[in-house]
């Protein structure tokens, strides 16, 4: 397929991240170049000076919503993108609504609890939508430990064991790996068969 | 009894378990889990009533932190 017939099948699609931190923004960024015609990107948090470790945010950008910097952020690589962003803290009830027209899901949060809660809402409740997650980033080097594995339309990218902690922190390399891991399986979810 | 777990075969020694009752056995001991039987989301409360037979396809997914 070129990537012009990529595009032209890119551009129908619309795309969820769950979670604008170090999974999210660099994932919404790939889908961005790719030509994805629309992202729904949710998070409450702002930019921070820590986040600039592995996140895809800008100095000049520190003190704002997260959500509204990654839109500025992807406007700049992709303007034909519409970015449809929620400064909004996601829970069971408003993640059916804001990512219900989804084609695909990008969970993209730090937090296991967070991912817990949006696997069993998106396999509850919209079992018919891929979710793409994004487990065990932390630390570095290491790359053949990093996998992939399938479980029906839940798709699991990472080492699913190495948690983070004070010494094994969240860097861009690993979870800049895993991040493209999920756009890369967002891209193959709809792509197949064309 | 044989089952699949997380893609691998596996046999277990017992005949019928519940989803609690395997997360026991094979020693999981993270504090939060998704699990799955052929394909179906088991939620955190449902894994005392859920049983587990022959041939069937499970999956336990270790959530860790970080992203």
């Amino acid at each position: 397929m070129t990537f012009k017939e990529i595009k032209k099948i890119a551009e129908k699609k619309t795309i969820g991240i769950a979670g604008a931190g170090g999974l999210g923004s660099n994932s919404a960024v790939a889908l961005a170049r790719v030509g994805i015609g629309s992202l729904i990107i949710a998070d409450f948090d702002i930019v921070t000076k820590e986040n600039l470790n592995r996140q895809h945010y800008f100095c000049a950008q520190i003190g704002k919503k997260k959500v509204f910097a990654l839109k500025e952020n992807i406007f700049k690589i992709n303007s034909d993108v519409k970015v449809f962003a929620h400064a909004i803290r996601l829970n069971p009830e408003n993640i059916v609504k804001i990512f219900k027209k989804c084609n695909v899901i990008v969970e993209a949060f730090d937090d296991a609890g967070m991912k817990q809660m949006i696997i069993e809402t998106v396999l509850g409740e919209m079992p018919d939508i891929p979710l793409v997650v994004g487990l065990g980033v932390a630390g570095w080097g290491n790359n053949n430990s990093i996998g992939f594995r399938q479980e029906g339309n839940l798709y699991i990218c990472g080492d699913e064991k190495t948690e983070i902690a004070d010494d094994i922190p969240p860097l861009a390399p690993r979870v800049g790996i895993v991040a493209n891991m999920q756009a890369n399986t967002v891209l193959e979810i709809i792509l197949k068969g064309k | 009894m044989k089952i699949t777990l997380n893609n691998r075969k596996e046999t277990i020694d017992a005949d019928i378990l519940t989803v609690q009752e395997l997360i026991e056995k094979k020693n999981f001991t993270f504090r939060l889990l998704v699990t799955k039987v052929n394909g179906k989301l088991v939620k955190r409360d449902e894994r005392d009533n859920v049983k587990i037979k022959d041939g069937d396809n499970v999956a336990v997914i270790h959530l860790i932190s970080g992203g």
